[in-house]
């Protein structure tokens, strides 16, 4: 994608080109900064700007209210009036796709985060620790690999029963051990890399170490694969919420729109099909800046 | 990879006494390592379910009955007499793994039958489902990478994004599509049900399209990277066409993490699985586990995810074991 929006270093303009980490850079300066960034990169902040005013103050994207009910509405094709489409009770779907995105949006949040805190406790513990330890936590994470996150998070809705809570810890669980053995790799390559060798000689402290060296060299591949993560996570959400196991559906959650939709699939298809492009859109969006993110962190190693 | 490192066969690599003895021993290693795996994922099965909170003869009893109340020591005591949920902890995982040895899962709680019993009858229309879904993958992903890698430039940009896109693609949002597309507004295949062939058109593109993305993103880098390679030059220069250098040459060595990727996609796909048999009303075990975990029937929702476990495991043994045989520089490593 990136190669068709290559451009080589603008031409020079009257004034010198500042460059890309200059404090004082002039407006037009941050512009033509930003033509260098790849438009696949530009249009996903865009997707994503829209989903978090969506989340943040879904008010302004919409006048409607997502639980009005208007029967003389009911089960209308996208249209001039109703974006989106209308469902069984004639709310409208776009009202609705925008009121749920902040849970739908927290959930992937939270599940992400909860799979990161465990892989950096995991990872740092097999990276860091004693050999048994990092066997130990290979070994696991190995079975752990054998069950897929669906299934998983299945079990777990069969222990606790279909909730937001539910979802958010069995999508955090099922995804965890994939960012845990990343984080291992990323620890153990940090972790003989020339200058925590050049630390150590100059007699700093372990502890020190850990803080100002590996920690942040080891975190750091975090940001793309966080951005990453949230889209995958929702993905993951909402297929549970589709089989009917995640939030319940009055609510209008993206997954739980999937859900009560899927009765009407045969005369109303855009009560499935528009939820799920919200939540493509989305996955699309962030796993996009998510490797921009990455290809440009990598860049700037030496 | 590190197929690399053994490009230059120097005199160093034939360090082993017998290479068939060190290749017993790996593959040894390897299945041992596998059980491993696998008994760990039934223990971790077996604690979740006598962990479980709240007393589990209560549950039982609840849910024969459908009622919600506490029961009185006499109600319970056949049931815990039974299920032998009095017998201590060890004991009961004795007879958890001795009873797995034997292809014994348990009970389900809801159908009466043995877990076995209710996995057989609908396991067939899921196994199919699965690999008609690889096949499909593979066929997709080895016709796209040949026709478009190293084109012209915006042939194989766009057809990289393209595998991007499908690789993003939810199963149930693809599944509905192809749903609506196909079979409710052209009609071309059946809307539910069946176990013909028809039926598994739309179910196996549905799983086969988003593995494709992924299979096509990793064959195209090594098929990218193979067309620069000395062999490819050597076969133009004998003046192969260039269709021929890419069936011929460069797919062999470029299929190989797509193998590895194969492996890893068999416990995705069975859940994907049960996403599509769900779309589509087609019978297999996606039903089953739906309405097992609806109704709480946890030895048949352990039971599902310890087959998949099991075939997951066993899957990338055997793609382990294959590499050897596909890639002859393996064979020392």
């Amino acid at each position: 994608m990136s190669t068709t929006t290559f451009l080589p270093p603008t031409a020079p303009s009257t004034s010198p080109m500042p460059s890309l980490h200059d404090g004082g850079a002039s407006f037009a300066g941050r512009l033509s900064a930003l033509r260098r960034v790849p438009v696949g990169a530009l249009v996903s902040a865009a997707v994503v700007l829209f989903f978090v005013v969506a989340a943040l103050a879904p008010r302004w994207l919409t006048g409607g209210d997502p639980f009005a009910i208007d029967l003389s509405a009911a089960l209308q094709g996208p249209s001039a009036q109703h974006w989106l489409g209308t469902d069984q009770s004639g709310r409208d779907l776009y009202t609705r796709v925008v009121y749920g995105t902040r849970e739908s949006l927290l959930i992937g949040l939270g599940a992400t985060a909860l799979a990161v805190g465990i892989a950096v406790v995991l990872g740092l513990a097999s990276g860091l620790g004693a050999r048994w330890v990092d066997g130990l936590v290979t070994r696991g994470l190995e079975v752990l690999f054998a069950f897929p996150v669906l299934l998983l998070a299945m079990l777990f809705v069969t222990i606790y029963g279909p909730s937001v809570t539910t979802q958010v810890i069995a999508v955090g669980l099922g995804t965890a051990p994939g960012y845990a053995r990343m984080i291992r790799g990323q620890v153990l390559s940090v972790r003989t890399s020339g200058y925590v060798e050049a630390a150590h000689a100059l007699g700093h402290s372990r502890a020190r170490i850990l803080r100002r060296h590996l920690l942040p060299n080891a975190t750091r591949p975090l940001v793309a694969v966080v951005t990453l993560g949230v889209g995958q996570s929702i993905v993951w959400a909402s297929g549970l919420a589709f089989l009917g196991l995640g939030v319940a559906p009055p609510s209008p959650e993206w997954g739980a729109l999937l859900d009560a939709g899927r009765l009407f699939i045969t005369h109303a298809w855009w009560l499935e099909v528009m939820p799920g492009l919200a939540i493509v859109a989305l996955a699309l969006a962030s796993t996009t800046l998510g490797r921009f993110i990455q290809s440009n962190l990598e860049g700037a190693r030496p | 990879m590190t197929t690399t490192l053994h490009d230059d066969a120097g005199p160093d690599t034939v360090r082993a006494p017998s290479p068939v003895a060190a290749r017993l021993h790996r593959t040894g290693v390897r299945v041992l390592s596998a059980l491993g795996v696998i008994w760990a994922a039934a223990t971790f099965t077996f604690f979740i379910q006598a962990l479980l909170p709240g007393d589990r003869a209560t549950l039982l009893l609840n849910q024969l009955t459908g009622q919600i109340q506490e029961r009185t020591a006499g109600e319970l005591a056949p049931i815990n007499a039974r299920y032998g949920f009095d017998d201590p902890l060890l004991v009961q995982y004795a007879d958890f793994i001795t009873g797995l040895l034997r292809g014994n899962l348990g009970m389900s709680y809801q159908l009466y039958k043995p877990v076995t019993e209710v996995i057989g009858d609908q396991v067939l229309p899921t196994i199919a489902l699965t690999f008609s879904a690889l096949a499909v993958a593979w066929v997709i992903a080895v016709v796209f990478t040949v026709a478009t890698v190293k084109r012209v430039p915006w042939l194989s940009s766009l057809a990289s994004a393209i595998e991007a896109f499908a690789a993003g693609l939810p199963q149930y949002w693809l599944g509905v599509i192809l749903l609506v597309v196909f079979a409710l507004g052209l009609g071309a295949f059946p809307v539910v049900g069946g176990t013909g062939l028809a039926s598994l058109v739309l179910p196996a593109l549905t799983l086969g399209i988003p593995l494709a993305g992924f299979l096509g993103q990793t064959i195209r880098s090594e098929f990218d990277a193979a067309l620069d390679q000395p062999f490819t030059l050597t076969a133009r220069m004998r003046g192969m066409g260039d269709t021929q250098v890419r069936l011929r040459h460069v797919l062999r060595h470029s299929v190989l993490p797509g193998i590895t990727l194969s492996g890893w996609a068999m416990g995705a796909l069975f859940s994907g699985a049960v996403i599509a048999e769900n779309i589509f009303s087609r019978p297999g075990l996606g039903k089953v586990l739906v309405t097992a975990v609806n109704s709480r029937d946890l030895p048949v929702v352990c039971g599902v995810v310890i087959l998949v476990a099991v075939i997951y495991v066993v899957a990338n043994l055997l793609v382990d074991l294959a590499y050897t045989l596909i890639d002859p520089r393996m064979k020392t490593a």
